[in-house]
Order: structure tokens, then sequence, then C-alpha cells
């Protein structure tokens, strides 16, 4: 991960910024050692040495098998589709929401977030209830095909694209923008020749989370690719529960860490020739007419999040053959013939404090690391160490849940990392999925810092320290907000990791929704709906009022 | 403004810091609880559907003066697996929820220590031919199919009754079932049909099911919720492989008879055990445990809590129960070991034959 550290010498000013770097580094590099690469190094491991001597032949001919080519062929296509597809419905509405003056924006992009958080179950199933046979859109003929999943996955991952885009923009300068419109430039000109180039670092940051989200999702394509289209994830899954091969999980795993590598270093390129980006409060306008296509794409942005989540909540509303709130009422029991130990309201308050820890992780380590992996390299080696720790926080996004999970329980047993009983693990793993978007939230703007602010706040007489919190933290307001909404989202809406980790006693909303799922009895299935729509409602508000917080003009702009 | 900055994130920070320390820290009772001393702790290692009413386990807790913590893990593949991974260093002392089609995986792995536990009058039917002395049968259930006799009674048309039945073009379209690799009781079913047709037989029997318009989803909440006709009454299919408890959730208030049915004669048993972890920590606290599973107490919440039968005869069973949850006398079986050997082949045809 750090392998392409020059030589150095004390003293000489590159190796004190390099150790200053790594220093800085030190922290989050060792939790995610602990955290992820420990865990993983441990389940390769299992795959490589069978019964304890090293047989990489095995793993190997796990790859040649046709099978794992064309698993590995749909995740690819599939994720890719996906992402295109969310960033085409993503940016235009980034605009509309965070660019644009209207009424009711403020719920929309709360709302927008909702998916985000339901159990992916749970959306399998409203997806179901809509497309299959019987559902409104039946006609479509889409149950069972690759075209439901891609839905799904753009459905969880809009919220992505329209976050990360939409802060970036709203920061954005308008003065080029407004210079080449005075020139004679249409408005599609201006958009491909001012905007465009100024928002490429957060397109590109959100496109390559969105990638690793849709080809390391896992529930959606169990649940709506029925058993026809596997993925890489989802074999992982079955190899590793179900099959106990060891060999054939540690293939695919390996397959998949070097997917995610080559495409993060790609992403990395890309970003790195975005140039930095001067940033100013604007007002929002009100809309025009040149707005009436990014308007459009956004109603259908909305329509495709409202459909299922409009499904969920008629669903929980009905009771028998009529109308009610019975089955809300019914969230503080324990279910028909106590389908689960701990009422959902008891378990929405474990998913909060859970939530919270989850979010002061994942920002302080993400502050961090962003801080680390944005500053100006001096020096080549520089550059490839934080072009390389940028990339290594990525990667626990690019693994299976599973693998981790099953890391966990075989790495972190023994002293002084027995860890394996922590009530900290929940919150740890989830801040670790939560990390990567933090990340790709805060360092585009970081990125986009001009660094003559700061060294004004040093000739100022400005400490580094100082100058960090004046001008980077006051810069950061925002979008930090909006990676801490993130991160809240991400845990609470977490599934994979928690349903290994979580204790009995404790469990979060989405495993009990799980568990109500599993029950014959139409109350608890209805139960279950009601509880997701609580669950979404509860991160949409949280949302709401997070950005409510955030008072404008005050801070460094 | 920039000593405003600087004061604003301070006190941000320290929030973060104080809210860490209210959230993420353990009450002392329960820190005690997890690094007390082994002698007065006891962990069961279970799957995600484990569920006892609290009162039983604190009951069992002021028997014994153990602490009882309870891990789910998964489900029964997962479990298994799970408990095979760390052997040397066991997740837990005593384990429930491994069933007859993994059981054989675990005893290979010499997960189980030996325990002879006492069963109850009844429970020994339910004993592992190889291992009963390591495993000891807790429940029961049989994946069985199940139809929604509303629906045949609404369409003048008399439901199925065999396996044979559910190839018959009278039935086109009207199946759906949870896919083997993804789902227990797809699994269950996918023996059900190796015990009826034999080895050799079963792919034959599975391409003419699909040939007859079979549906396939990847989970068991998926084919009963959405697909079928008696689930959440919005599916279109009245066939689905459910358990032959299913039935008794399915009362209409009005008529008080139950709206579905389960197939006896296209039934696999599954059975559920416990057993002492080799390597414990505590092992004289995980026989408790296990006992404390065989205990009357136990045996009698466990209809109401997990939706199985009872191993223990003579237990009173809920209303609904009787009535409406029968279990098949002679449901189909498939050796432990055979099941062990021969899974992946199976479940590698079982995806040739179903995706062709």
């Amino acid at each position: 991960m750090t392998g392409a550290v020059a030589p150095v010498t004390a003293g000489h000013p590159t190796a004190r910024r390099l150790l200053a770097l790594l220093g800085l580094a030190a922290g989050p590099v060792a939790v995610l050692c602990v955290f992820f690469v420990l865990p993983v190094a441990g389940m390769l491991a299992e795959g490589f040495w069978p019964d304890g001597t090293f047989d990489p032949q095995g793993v190997l001919e796990v790859l040649a098998r046709p099978r794992v080519h064309r698993v590995l062929w749909f995740t690819l296509w599939s994720a890719a589709a996906g992402t295109v597809l969310t960033v085409l419905l993503g940016v235009p509405a980034a605009h509309v929401l965070y660019r644009l003056r209207f009424p009711g924006s403020r719920v929309l992009r709360a709302m927008l977030l909702m998916p985000f958080v339901l159990p992916t179950v749970v959306v399998g199933v409203a997806f179901r209830q809509v497309l299959g046979a019987g559902g409104p859109l039946a006609s479509l003929g889409l149950d069972g095909t690759p075209a439901a999943i891609i839905a799904a996955l753009v459905f969880f991952n809009l919220a992505v694209v329209v976050r990360t885009v939409g802060t970036a923009w709203e920061g954005l300068d308008p003065r080029p923008a407004q210079a080449a419109a005075a020139l004679g430039a249409s408005p599609r000109q201006v958009f491909l020749t001012a905007t465009l180039p100024a928002l490429r670092g957060a397109i590109v940051s959100a496109a390559s989370v969105v990638f690793l989200f849709c080809a390391t999702a896992f529930g959606v394509v169990l649940v709506l690719g029925g058993l026809r289209y596997a993925t890489v994830e989802t074999e992982i899954y079955l190899l590793t529960t179900q099959l106990l091969d060891l060999q054939a999980a540690a293939a695919l795993s390996l397959l998949q860490l070097v997917v995610v590598t080559v495409l993060l270093y790609g992403a990395a390129r890309t970003r790195a020739r975005t140039a930095a980006v001067a940033r100013r409060r604007t007002r929002a306008r009100r809309p025009g007419r040149t707005d009436v296509p990014a308007v459009l794409v956004t109603l259908v942005a909305l329509l495709l999040v409202a459909v299922p989540i409009v499904t969920l909540v008629v669903g929980s509303l009905q009771v028998g053959d009529g109308w009610g709130l019975d089955n809300y009422r019914a969230l503080d029991t324990t279910g028909t013939d106590q389908v689960v130990l701990v009422p959902v309201t008891e378990a929405l308050g474990n998913s909060l404090r859970i939530a919270v820890d989850a979010t002061w992780m994942s920002v302080g380590l993400g502050l961090l690391v962003s801080v680390v992996v944005t500053r100006r390299s001096h020096s080549t080696a520089e550059r490839r160490v934080r072009g390389g720790l940028d990339g290594f926080f990525m990667l626990p996004l690019g693994v299976s849940a599973v693998t981790l999970g099953f890391g966990f329980l075989i790495t972190l047993d023994q002293p002084p990392l027995d860890f394996r009983d922590s009530p900290l693990l929940v919150p740890v793993a989830q801040a670790l999925v939560a990390l990567p978007l933090v990340v790709r939230t805060l360092a585009p703007v970081l990125a986009g810092i001009d660094d003559r602010q700061r060294q004004a706040a040093t000739s100022l007489g400005a400490s580094p320290l100082r100058a960090l919190v004046t001008v980077d933290l006051a810069l950061l307001r925002t979008p930090l907000l909006a990676a801490a909404g993130f991160a809240f989202a991400v845990s609470l809406g977490e599934f994979g990791a928690t349903s290994f980790l979580a204790r009995d006693d404790r469990p979060t909303v989405p495993v009990v929704i799980f568990k109500l799922l599993g029950h014959p009895g139409s109350q608890n299935y209805a139960m279950a709906l009601a509880a997701s729509v609580v669950l979404a409602a509860a991160t949409a508000t949280v949302m709401f009022v997070v950005e409510r917080l955030r008072v404008p003009g005050v801070g460094g702009f | 403004m920039f000593r405003r900055a600087t004061a604003t994130t301070i006190s941000t920070l320290a929030a973060l810091a104080l809210t860490s320390c209210t959230l993420a820290t353990e009450s002392s009772d329960e820190k005690a609880e997890r690094t007390g001393s082994t002698s007065d702790r006891v962990v069961l290692v279970t799957h995600e559907s484990f569920a006892l009413p609290k009162k039983l386990e604190k009951q069992f807790e002021q028997d014994t003066g153990l602490t009882l913590d309870v891990r789910p893990s998964g489900d029964a593949g997962a479990l298994t697996n799970k408990l095979v991974l760390t052997q040397d260093n066991p997740i837990g002392d005593v384990a429930f929820g491994v069933d007859n089609t993994f059981a054989s995986r675990a005893l290979d792995a010499d997960v189980f220590a030996k325990y002879d536990a006492r069963l109850p009058a009844g429970a020994d039917a339910y004993a592992l031919d190889e291992g009963s002395d390591r495993l000891a049968p807790v429940d029961q259930a049989s994946v069985c199919v199940n139809v929604d006799t509303a629906w045949y009674q609404e369409h003048d048309q008399a439901p199925p009754k065999t396996l044979d039945d559910l190839a018959d073009p009278a039935y086109k379209d009207q199946l759906v079932v949870p896919g083997a690799p993804t789902s227990s009781p797809g699994m269950a079913f996918l023996l059900a049909t190796i015990a009826q047709y034999g080895e050799d037989g079963w792919q034959d029997y599975w391409s003419r099911l699909m040939a007859n318009g079979a549906k396939l989803t990847s989970g068991w909440n998926d084919a009963y919720f959405v697909d079928f006709t008696g689930g959440a009454e919005k599916g279109t299919r009245p066939i689905v492989v459910s358990y032959d408890t299913s039935p008794a959730f399915t009362v209409d208030k009005k008529t008080g008879r139950s709206t579905t049915a389960a197939l006896l004669d296209t039934c696999f048993r599954q059975v559920e055990y416990a057993g002492v972890l080799e390597n414990a920590k505590n092992p004289e606290g995980a026989q408790k445990v296990v006992d404390f599973l065989l205990s009357d107490e136990v045996q009698a919440a466990l209809p109401d809590s997990m939706y199985v039968f009872p191993v223990a005869d003579g237990v009173v069973l809920p209303k609904d129960w009787e009535r409406f949850a029968v279990t098949p006398d002679q449901p189909y079986a498939v050796d432990p070991a055979a099941i062990a050997e021969h899974r992946q082949d199976w479940l590698t045809e079982w995806t040739d034959v179903t995706s062709r």
C-alpha cells in the first residue's frame, strides 16, 4: 500500500514532508489494517493454504471455470450500466435540487436519500411487487430480467451522485459560466466547457463509489436476479456460507480486489487531471426555460425513487381488506407470536445509537484521510504515496461483506486483537463501509481549495493547524454535513456486515425487518413494510434537520 | 471570524468525543458480563431464526447461576461453516441450529464434543445414526409443498397431491419454488425430489417441472409473499414450497379455517440439533444449555417462538397448530453423509438443469 516510498534521509525537506504525511496517515492506516487487511488476508489464506499446505493451483483452477467468467462478465456490465444510468439521471437532478430555488427542494433532497437506507430485502420485494405478475407494471415484462436489477441499482445509488455532485455544484464559482454565457456560448456550450470540467472531480468520485456499490450489491441481486443472474458478490456468499468452498471464494475475492484496484487506479488518474476550482457561496436561482430538460430528467429520477417507496407505504397501510395504522401501532410489540425478540421501536434506538458511533468514526477517519490525500505533493514519491493511500481507503467498498465478516471471526480472536465480542465491532464495520463515501465527498472539495489561501493564512502568522482549521475546515462545513449524513444513512441501512456481527439482544432495524420477513403471517409481512417506512422516514428526517442546521453566509466564504 | 471557526470546530470535536463515550462504551454490567470469569458465562451460538421467550432464558440464568449470551450467526449453512472455521477457538460454548443437511460437515470437522444428553421421550426418533453422542435433536419441521386451498375452491380445480402432480400440465405456471443454492427450504425440496426420483432421476423431474412453468425465487420470503397467492394475497401462483407449519398462520378469522394446506406426501424433514463445542471455554455450562433446550418448558415454547415442532412427545401444541399444522408420517429422507458428499455436485447440476 505504501510501497513506493523513496529512500529518505532525515532532515531532508522531502523526507520530512513524507514523514509528516505518514504520521498523519498512521491512525487511519492502522485501523484499516486491523479491521480490513487482516480479516481479508485471513480468509484468502484459508483458500490458498487448504489443510495447511500452500496450494495456489487450486485457486487458479477456479479462475478457469466457465461459470466464473460468466459471473465476472455479468458483474462488470451490470455495474457499469447501473453507474452510467445513475450518473445520467443524477447530474441533472443535482443541478435542479442544489442550484435552483423552488419550494420543497430541501424536502426532496432529504427524500432522495431514503432508498439508501432501505433494507435490500424489502426493496427487492417492493420491486417485484411492482414489476412481477399482478403488479402495476407487470406488462413491461421486466420481472427477473437484468433490467430490473439495474433499475434497482440506480434506485439505491442515485443519492450518492445527487449529493456528491450537488454539494460540489452548490459551492461552484458561477463566474466562469457567466463569463462564457456573456461571450455568447449556448447553455449547452456553457455546461460542457465551463461547468462540467469543474465538476469532473466530483462526478468521477461519485461514479467510482457507485460502481463499487453496484459491483458489490448483494441482497437486491439475489432477490431480483432470482437464480439466473449471479454476481461475484452473490457467488462468494454461496461459496462461503453454503458450500464452504474457500478456495473458490478466495479466487473470487482476489478477482474482486484486482478489478477494484484497476478501477480505482483509473479513477484516480482521471481525477488527477482536474484543476483546482475556486469556490464561493452563490444563491440558488429560480428555474428558467433553459432548465426544462434537467427538470424533466429530475422528474424521471424522482419517479423511479417514489414508485417502490409508495408501494411500501401502501402495503404497510393495508389491514386485512381495509386500511389503517394497525401495522405501525404493532411496531412496539414483538409481532405475531413474538417473531422478534425486540420490538422495532427498541431496535430503532439501537440503530440510532450505533449510527452515531459509526458516523463519528467514519467522519473522523475520513477527514484525516481526505486531508492527507489532497495536500499538494512536492515530489513524485510523495504523490505516489498519497495516491496509494487514497485507493487503499476505498478498498473496503470493493470487498465482499461475507469475506470480511468471516475474516473477523478467524483473525480477531486472540489478544491483543480480541474484538469478536466487542460491541464496537458493528459500528466499526459500518464505518469502514461509509469511509470511502466520506472521503469521496470531502476530498474533491479539499482538492479544489486553492493552496494560496493556506499560504496566505500561514504568511499572516497562522500555525499549520490553525491554517487547516480556518481555511480547510471552514470551507468543508457543508460537505462535512453531507458526509456525516451519508455515513449516518449507511449505518442505519447496513445489513450485510451487521447481520453477521450484531448481537441478538441488540439488533438493528434492518436485522429485525429481515426476521419479520422470514416468517409466514401477513401481519408480520405488513409490519416489516411499516418498519421499513419508519426507517426511511427517520433517515429522511435526520437528513432534513442536518440540512437546516447549516447557516448560509457564516464561515470562511 | 477565524476564532469563531476554531471555536466551532473544537466544540464539534468535543461533542463528538463526548457522544462517543456515551454510546460506544458498555455499561459496567455488560462489561462484566462480557469479560467476567468464563465459569459463570455461557455463549450459545445459533442461527438468525433462534428465539425463545425472555422469561425462559431468565429462568435458566436463575436456576444455574450462569449468564446466557445468545449469538445469532446467519442461517444454518453460515452457522455451520463459521463453527468449522473457528473449530480451534470457537465463537461460543454451545451451538444450536445445525440441521440434518449440514450435520455431517460439522461432525467431520470435529466441531462438537461428546455429550450424551438425556433425551426427552420421543426424541430418539430424530437422533442421528452417526454422531448422536455429540448432537442432540431439539426441534423438527418439514418442508412441504403448500397449496392455496381457497384459490382452488374459487377456480373449481382439485389441488395437486404428489410431486408428480406438480409436473402435470393441469398445474402449468402454478408452482413457485425458492432456489436450492440460496434457500434452506429450497435445498430441502431438492432433497425430497432426490429421495423420490433417485440420484440419477431427479434431473429429469426438474426438467419437467421447469417445462411446466415452475418459477424460481432466491429466497423463501420472496416465493411466499410475492408469488404465492396465499401469502400477502397479491401473488398469482397457488402452489409454493414452504413448511408443514405454514397453514397454521393463514387461518381466516371469519371462517376459522386455514386457507392453505401442506401436501404431506411431498415433505422433507429438517431436524435441528444442539451440541457442546469442542474447545469450549465453559463446557459444563454448555451441557446445561443443551439440557435446557431439551427441557419441557423450552420444548413447549418452540412452536410459538420458532415455528417448529418439539421433538419431545406429549407437548401441548397451540390451538391453530393442533388443527392445521399436520406433521407428515413418512417424509422423504436422504442420508446426511450423502448430502455432505454430494451437496456441491447436486447444486451445480440443479443450477444447470434449471437455467437451461
